[in-house]
Formats: structure tokens, C-alpha cells, sequence
């Protein structure tokens, strides 16, 4: 049952109990608890919201830094991506194959928050050789979720 | 001035619930559940693959009978879930399952040959029949069958000028379906009185209790059934028309001659996406299935909290409820629920005299839709009050 009800919550949060419950062919109560479990072990670690951020407003600005460092003796990689991992700024942070370490996404406000958080704090962090910073222009699809508004298929009323 | 139409023609009925077709079509804020085809995309990889082919070029006439790699994918893919054994030989690409039909009756009907078909049905049989100079025979289903045939109801209807038996499970509109134990009662009848079975099997892939099981597969009976199937159900890709019929070499060769002349080939388009979507497509058909199946079981509940009876259809995406207790004709009930709270249902006159009493809902709508039309249901059939009187039909 854990991974169908992963399966179901993965991309519908919005989900309540009694649906997934429904879906399952299970007991409520029975779904609340193994959610809590869940929880609690950090298999699911939290609950997010996709928002097309280019339809507010508000600025943003987000950007995927290439990061290469020299891994530390002990602690590999470790150690040093908790130190990135800690900035509020720092969206996700990957170990990646290929020519360089570390995938870093960031959020922020605008392109200049951004450069100087990469210069002032990352580029400062001990062990870290060199960075590579692309802004993101324009989502197209995020978490799976094209961000394009589809137009509604007009289907007529009846079809034998 | 003479009259220049095909008196054969006029013998076809125009519908006669048009009226109500017109009037649904008319209601823009309506929610309709009056339609017969999926509601999810064709699965990108399939789609992806027929722009490919258009890249490159491949936008010529193929064999006429199909392309050779699209009619082996058709066999392994019919071996695999039906075990059906047609070889791609025996196999004809055509232009949806609706071209098959009408080329495999007129391959078959010699002026006056009777074909039994059974009501309701899917609007093209009769008609299709009619064109081929044959005659149609209808058995009357029954809800308390669950609209499945009985050998008794085919025996009784049997006559030296009978020749085919047209059969379609999953069925539309009913979503009754056929079991192994079924159709061995009525092969044994078939074999009996040496007819041909068509086998319209459009829907084969949208069954919900167990796997579809088609009677071309039971002993002896390969050589005396036509097996018709297509893409626009099982991958959602019913614009693309494409089909396939699979039969005996002698009726193949026959038939082969009326889609030579008439339609040349399939779409080529269609034939590379149809490829790709046999080689890659079951997980597109489990998600898609798994999705009706849901919204089977939501209407199904929510019907019988309403007090609608119906019995559970297992096959295909629609719903058959009875409405007989509410005095009224389908096509009333119908348009008075169209009118009232904008839900269109299709009478189920619209398959047939014996579909009087019942009306199709669809349910290749989102889970929402369908909350939004059990909502405006509910509040139609409240309102419902008995009355006595009103002109009614139909046999209880």
C-alpha cells in the first residue's frame, strides 16, 4: 500500500484522505497513520505547490549553478554540500556524473541577487574550485507539470 | 424530373432522434456525457512517431493490404493478448474499425442473406447490412441477461437464409461483455448451423473484470470469424482511423478487393504511429483503463445511492441505466434532463427500438466532470416526481 499511496500523492498533494482512502480500497484512519509513518521516517519530506511564477508579478529568478570542488578527505562530498545545502537561497543541490560536482539550484529575487549570492557565498565556501551560473529565461515544464495553457479541446456534445 | 437516389439508400432510416441530437448540440454550458470516444491524448510517443514519418518523406500510398511491418505487429500483438492466430496475410489495414464492418459484410452478403445483430447496437450494423443487400435480424437483449446473448435467444431466430452473426463485446452502448463460458455456448450454435461470426472488437482492451476473451480463439471456430480491431479505443487515437478485420484466407481475398478499389490504403501516417503504438503501447492502455475503471466504480456507487438501477458493465466506457420507473421515454427523460440541468445522456432509442427504457452515459469524462453531472442527476431525478399517465412504451 506505501507505494501506491506514494504513487497517488507524488503528483496531487491536494489529495484528502477519504480520496486516497477510496483509491486504495482502504480505511481512512489506516491512511492517516501510515502518512504520519511516512512522515516521520522522511519519506515524505514535505509538501509543495508548482506555481507558474511568469504569470505574477513579483520577480524571480532562478538559476542552475555548475559547481566544482575538491572533495575533502572523510567526508567526500558530503560535508561540503550540507554547507551549500544551508543557504535559504539554495533551492536543490545534486551530486552529478560528468564534468562537474555539483548541480546547485537557486532562487531568488533577480539576476543581480543572484550573482552576488553565487560570488559572496558559494564561490567563498572553502574546497570549491570554480562555478559556472545559467539563468533559467523560461519554464516550460516543471515537477512534470507543462506551465503552457492548453486550450480546452472542444469536443461536441455527442459522438455515437 | 426522375428521381436519381438509390432506392437502396432510402431503405437506410435517417436517425430518429436528430431532433434531440440538435438540441444538444446547441447548449454550450451543458455537460455532456454523450460521447463514444476517449477523452486522453493520444500518447505522445505514438503521435511523435507519426510526425517522425512525415519527416521522412513517408507520405505515399503503402500496400494496399497494409504495411508489412504494421500487419506483423498486428498479429503478434493479437497472438500475445487473445491468442488469436492470424497470420499477416490474414490481415487488412483499414480505415477504422467502421471500414472493416462494412467490408467484411459486403464480402460475405449475397442478396437476402440474413445477418443477426443485436439490440442495441452501435448505429453502423443495420445500415451497413442494408448496403451490403443483406437482411438484418435483430435479437432484442435483455437487462436481466445483462445484455449478453443466449444461445436460446440465437436458436430462435435461425432460418435457412441465415448466414452471419454480427456480435460486438465490450459492447457499446450497453458495456455489457462476453466471457469464455458465453461465447462457448454460442459457437456451439454457430458450428451447429455452419454460420460466420463477425466480431466487432473495438473495445477489447477497456475490459474490467478479468481479460477480454474473443471467440475467434475457441476450438474450430478461427475458420468461421471475422475479428475486428482497431487503435481509436485501446490508444485513444480515434481521428487517426485506423483499423484492422483479420479472417479466413478465402474472405480476406474477397474483402481485400472491396478495400483495394474503394479505399485504396490506410492513412501511412497512421500505419507508423499504429506500429509504434502496438511495439510500446501497454502502459499507455493500463493508465488509460485504470482511469475508466475508476470512474466506472465512482458512477456505479453514486448511481446506486441514487436509486438508478443498472447492472455493472464491464467493458468499454459506458453506463446503461434503467429509467423505465420514471414513466418516461428515454428520449423524454433525455431532453428533459438537457433542458432542465444541462446533462446530456443519449437515449437509448438512439441503438435501437429496444434500447427504449435506458439511456447511454459516457464516462471518457474527468472524475470531475462527472461529480458535476451525478450533482445535476441527483437534483434532475428529485424532482422526478411519478407520474402516472405519462406516455410510456416500453415492456416491463
Amino acid at each position: 500500500m506505501e507505494k501506491e499511496l506514494l504513487g497517488l500523492i507524488e503528483h496531487n498533494a491536494k489529495m484528502t484522505v477519504e480520496e486516497i482512502a477510496e483509491e486504495l480500497v482502504a480505511d481512512p484512519n489506516e491512511v492517516v497513520s501510515l502518512i504520519a509513518e511516512l512522515e516521520t521516517k522522511k519519506v515524505i519530506c514535505g509538501y509543495d505547490t508548482i506555481i507558474n511564477w511568469d504569470k505574477v508579478t513579483e520577480e524571480k529568478c532562478n538559476a542552475l549553478i555548475e559547481v566544482k570542488v575538491t572533495p575533502q578527505r572523510g567526508t567526500g562530498f558530503d560535508r561540503i554540500a550540507e554547507r551549500i545545502s544551508k543557504f535559504d537561497e539554495v533551492d536543490s543541490v545534486y551530486l552529478m556524473s560528468g564534468t562537474y560536482d555539483f548541480m546547485v539550484i537557486i532562487n531568488g529575487r533577480s539576476m543581480k541577487e543572484v550573482s552576488s549570492f553565487v560570488f559572496e557565498k558559494i564561490s567563498a565556501i572553502d574546497f570549491i574550485q570554480s562555478t559556472a551560473t545559467h539563468f533559467v529565461l523560461k519554464k516550460y515544464k516543471d515537477h512534470g507539470v507543462s506551465m503552457a495553457d492548453k486550450p480546452i479541446a472542444k469536443r461536441t456534445n455527442i459522438v455515437l | 424530373m426522375r428521381d436519381f437516389t438509390s432506392d437502396r439508400i432510402k431503405e437506410i432510416k435517417p436517425s430518429g432522434i436528430r431532433k434531440f441530437f440538435d438540441i444538444a448540440n446547441k447548449i454550450k454550458d451543458c455537460i455532456s456525457l454523450g460521447v463514444g470516444e476517449p477523452d486522453f491524448d493520444t500518447p505522445w510517443h505514438i503521435t511523435e512517431e507519426g510526425i517522425y514519418s512525415l519527416e521522412q518523406g513517408k507520405t505515399f500510398y503503402t500496400s494496399n493490404q497494409g504495411l508489412p511491418e504494421l500487419r506483423e505487429e498486428i498479429s503478434k500483438w493479437n497472438k500475445r493478448k487473445y491468442n488469436l492466430d492470424y497470420s499477416p496475410e490474414n490481415i487488412i489495414v483499414t480505415c477504422g474499425g467502421s471500414e472493416a464492418i462494412d467490408i467484411a459484410l459486403r464480402a460475405c452478403i449475397n442478396p437476402g442473406d440474413e445477418v443477426i445483430i443485436l439490440e442495441p447496437n452501435y448505429v453502423c450494423y443495420e445500415p451497413d447490412i442494408i448496403l451490403a443487400g443483406g437482411v438484418a435480424i435483430k435479437i432484442k437483449l435483455k437487462n436481466e441477461n445483462e445484455f449478453r446473448l443466449t444461445p436460446e435467444e440465437l436458436e430462435e431466430v435461425i432460418t435457412d437464409k441465415t448466414k452471419i452473426l454480427l456480435i460486438n463485446y465490450p459492447n457499446n452502448p450497453t458495456g455489457a461483455i462476453m466471457t469464455k463460458e458465453d461465447l462457448e455456448k454460442i459457437a456451439e450454435v454457430i458450428k451447429k448451423h455452419d454460420l460466420l461470426v463477425i466480431s466487432d472488437e473495438i473495445y477489447s482492451e477497456l475490459t474490467y473484470s478479468g481479460n477480454h476473451y474473443s471467440i475467434g480463439a475457441l476450438p474450430d471456430m478461427r475458420d468461421r470469424t471475422i475479428t475486428i480491431n482497431g487503435f481509436s479505443k485501446a490508444f485513444s487515437m480515434t481521428g487517426w482511423r485506423l483499423g484492422y478485420v483479420m479472417g479466413p484466407k478465402a474472405i480476406m481475398d474477397q474483402m481485400k478487393k472491396i478495400h483495394q478499389f474503394v479505399i485504396m490504403c490506410s492513412p501511412t501516417i497512421s500505419q507508423y504511429a499504429g506500429i509504434e503504438a502496438l511495439k510500446n503501447g501497454d502502459g499507455d492502455i493500463e493508465k488509460m483503463k485504470k482511469e475508466y475503471d475508476k470512474r466506472r466504480k465512482y458512477l456505479l456507487k453514486e448511481f446506486d445511492r441514487l436509486g438508478l438501477p443498472c447492472f455493472e458493465p464491464r467493458g468499454a466506457f459506458y453506463i446503461f441505466p434503467d429509467i423505465r420507473k420514471y414513466r418516461m421515454t428515454s428520449e423524454e427523460f433525455a431532453t428533459d434532463l438537457l433542458e432542465k440541468e444541462h446533462v446530456v445522456v443519449v437515449p437509448g432509442t438512439a441503438f435501437g427500438d429496444s434500447g427504449e427504457g435506458f439511456v447511454r452515459i459516457s464516462y471518457a469524462y474527468s472524475l470531475d466532470a462527472l461529480k458535476e453531472a451525478v450533482r445535476r442527476i441527483e437534483k434532475y431525478i428529485g424532482s422526478l416526481n411519478f407520474k402516472a399517465g405519462n406516455y410510456c412504451t416500453f415492456d416491463e
